[in-house]
């Protein structure tokens, strides 16, 4: 049977990764609306400000990006560019060959991820630690992050105690304050030797060409504490007008990803360490990444060049919550990876499945802090890959569908057959979308009604004098 | 030959030169993501906004000693600025060293800095690199303790944005470092301190 990429995933993930998945999604959702509306009377207008300030951002690219690079220029930055990750790993390598340098640590960065520069670095002879607790965690295991924001939300304490013990970190334990303070310990002796340290940026403002981190666990601070070089990777949407837009958009991030009305670390970075200061990187370098983002600006889609990457539409998403991060198979899961993915991958066959990973709820769009129309860009890009003759194996015929729902006389047909459902074996129907779908679920029993004569038969809520019949 | 950077402007001013409208700067007033009380006393409000992330505020060095005895942190790294201040409540009982030596981090239980300001509406300390003598003694103690006078909070996250200065390298820090990246449980001092610490200075 002939099953979506994303469905064969489902068919195979286990069944405690799907609880983890599902329980800790909701938990996040739940305080991301705590932690909004507990804050704030209309959260949605603070979400339209950030969304129009991110929108305005992007479409004005040509103007802020040539500013943000004069700031950090005058502030004693080094600026590159990179149109791809291979330029953009090569200028990280080229840098750190340059300083004899052989050890980078590594705050958590989803450009990099997208450019694989651990990868790169370590065939090269290097030593790339990543030190955020998931993201080392992922590394020791030599696998992916499933969520932007909680990247080892796919493993247990049993599997992540498994993984300490075999790398040598301690007789198997597998309590997380344990596991937590055996991770610091360890990390502090890479940090101390660590030449280079690399991280991403959440923002930069072009007005004053500060670039901003944003962490939990203070390895990004650690990362600019013993080290002599600062590598930032950024890509070129992650731009703010001004400083003042990132009251707005600090407020929105930490509340919208964690629950947290500020993050525990905001760290504004403008260049080099000061003078007098005895630690920190003498020499700050800043690359900013295309990597296909001005084809997604082309597009149809530029919409989702506003994200700030929380990870609240994937939270809140039906089919992320059942699917998980892999699933999606790129870098970015959830409904923000369904837009995203198939315009930043080399082909966008390769992805043409994801946007119709969704049944358009809309769920994510109420979430977004930077109200991104997720589902129009779902439908957009849909209508892309029908243009562009896409096929996507597993994908239901709907020819059939189509032409019984456009010939009136079929239709009524269809319909007064429907009680012979009651009786015909439903695991004998062929249709495999429908057996995938019966695996889960029944069908009710057949109620036999038109809905156009139960509509025109139906009581006048009028006539009736009950109030509290025409109240939600 | 053309440069990246060239493709990339090239590019993104072709693309945004081809549409016939582009979204304006939004006009609107930062109140409108201020959550305290226009009446509310900054002082306590920053202290009741820090212990809500698990930070502790203390109104005395006496106070601060007492913790410090009972939790054993009995030794640790003291901005040379500050020593003639904490000595005179800490000594002899507790050991301050005025030097961070990058050989011995693990030697250190806590670390004692100045703060440049703090944000009374979220509970937050602002360490700035002028202001901090050692980013290594205010980052890897177990405890780090921070000395701040009352008029130098500001009152909410927009008032101390538009305060930030030329420094090249600011933190904020709300409350103690922590992750959730296991199971979603809360666990206090995985890179940075696991307690937090905030004196209150009068002069």
């Amino acid at each position: 049977m002939s099953v979506q990429p994303i469905d064969r995933y489902v068919e195979r993930i286990a069944p405690d990764v799907q609880t983890a998945v599902m329980e800790n999604s909701i938990t996040a959702t739940q305080k991301r609306h705590d932690a909004l509306f507990g804050d704030y009377e209309d959260p949605d207008k603070i979400r339209r400000i950030a969304g129009a300030i991110k929108q305005h951002t992007v479409e004005h690219l040509d103007r802020y990006l040539p500013q943000a690079e004069e700031k950090l220029k005058a502030n004693g930055v080094k600026v590159h560019w990179a149109s791809d990750g291979e330029e953009a790993n090569r200028i990280v390598f080229e840098i750190m060959r340059s300083k004899k340098a052989t050890k980078v640590v590594k705050s958590k960065s989803m450009v990099s991820e997208e450019t694989e520069l651990g990868h790169y670095l370590e065939e090269r002879g290097m030593e790339c630690v990543e030190t955020d607790l998931g993201e080392y965690i992922v590394q020791i295991d030599n696998d992916h992050p499933s969520h932007i924001v909680k990247p080892i939300i796919h493993k247990n304490r049993q599997d992540v105690a498994r993984s300490f013990e075999r790398e040598g970190l301690g007789e198997y334990n597998d309590d997380p304050e344990v596991i937590t303070h055996r991770a610091r310990k360890h990390l502090r002796g890479k940090y101390m030797e660590a030449d280079v340290g690399i991280t991403g940026a959440n923002f930069v403002s072009a007005e004053s060409g500060r670039m901003l981190l944003i962490t939990n666990e203070g390895n990004s601070r650690f990362c600019l504490a013993p080290t002599k070089v600062h590598i930032a990777m950024v890509g070129i949407e992650k731009l703010v007008p001004k400083d003042r837009d990132l009251s707005v958009m600090l407020n929105l991030l930490a509340r919208s990803a964690t629950g947290q009305r500020l993050t525990v670390y905001t760290e504004f970075i403008s260049g080099p360490k000061s003078a007098a200061q005895p630690d920190g990187p003498e020499e700050m370098h800043l690359i900013f990444l295309d990597n296909r983002r001005t084809q997604v600006l082309e597009s149809d889609c530029r919409e989702i060049l506003r994200c700030i990457r929380c990870g609240a539409c994937m939270n809140v998403c039906p089919v992320y919550r059942q699917a998980s991060g892999f699933a999606y198979r790129s870098v970015y899961p959830g409904p923000l990876g369904a837009v995203l993915s198939p315009l930043l991958a080399s082909k966008f066959a390769d992805y043409a499945d994801l946007p119709k990973a969704s049944s358009l709820c809309g769920a994510c769009n109420e979430v977004c802090p930077v109200d991104i129309p997720i589902p129009d860009l779902l439908l957009r890009l849909r209508d892309k890959a029908k243009v562009e003759g896409i096929k996507s194996p597993g994908t239901p015929p709907m020819g059939m569908w189509a032409t019984m729902a456009s010939k009136p006389v079929l239709w009524k047909t269809a319909l007064s057959a429907g009680k012979m459902m009651d009786f015909f074996p439903k695991s004998m129907i062929p249709v495999p979308a429908f057996q995938a779908w019966y695996k889960k679920k029944d069908l009710p029993e057949w109620h036999g009604k038109r809905f156009r004569s139960w509509m025109a038969n139906r009581p006048n809520p009028k006539k009736n004098d009950q109030p509290e019949a025409s109240e939600k | 030959m053309s440069t990246h950077r060239d493709v990339i402007l090239g590019k993104v001013k072709k693309t945004l030169e081809a549409l016939p409208k582009r979204a304006e700067y939004p006009d609107y007033d930062t109140e409108a993501v201020i959550t305290i009380p226009e009446d509310a006393d900054l002082w306590e409000h920053f202290k009741t906004a820090m212990q809500a992330v698990n930070g502790k505020v203390y109104d005395t060095l006496v106070e601060l000693k007492k913790w410090m005895i009972e939790n054993e942190y009995l030794s640790g790294y003291c901005d040379p600025d500050l020593l003639d201040v904490f000595s005179r409540e800490l000594s002899p009982e507790i050991k301050l060293e005025t030097t961070y030596d990058r050989d011995r981090i693990d030697t250190y239980q806590f670390g004692i800095t100045r703060a440049s300001g703090a944000i009374a509406e979220s509970g937050t300390i602002i360490l700035k690199d002028k202001d901090t003598s050692s980013r290594l003694g205010s980052l890897t103690p177990w405890v780090h303790i921070t000395a701040l006078r009352p008029d130098e909070v500001y009152r909410d996250i927009p008032t101390a944005l538009d305060q930030l200065g030329d420094d090249p390298n600011i933190i904020w820090v709300t409350g103690p470092s922590k992750t959730a990246d296991i199971e979603g449980i809360l666990i206090e001092g995985v890179h940075g301190p696991g307690e937090q610490i905030c004196l209150r200075l009068d002069s």
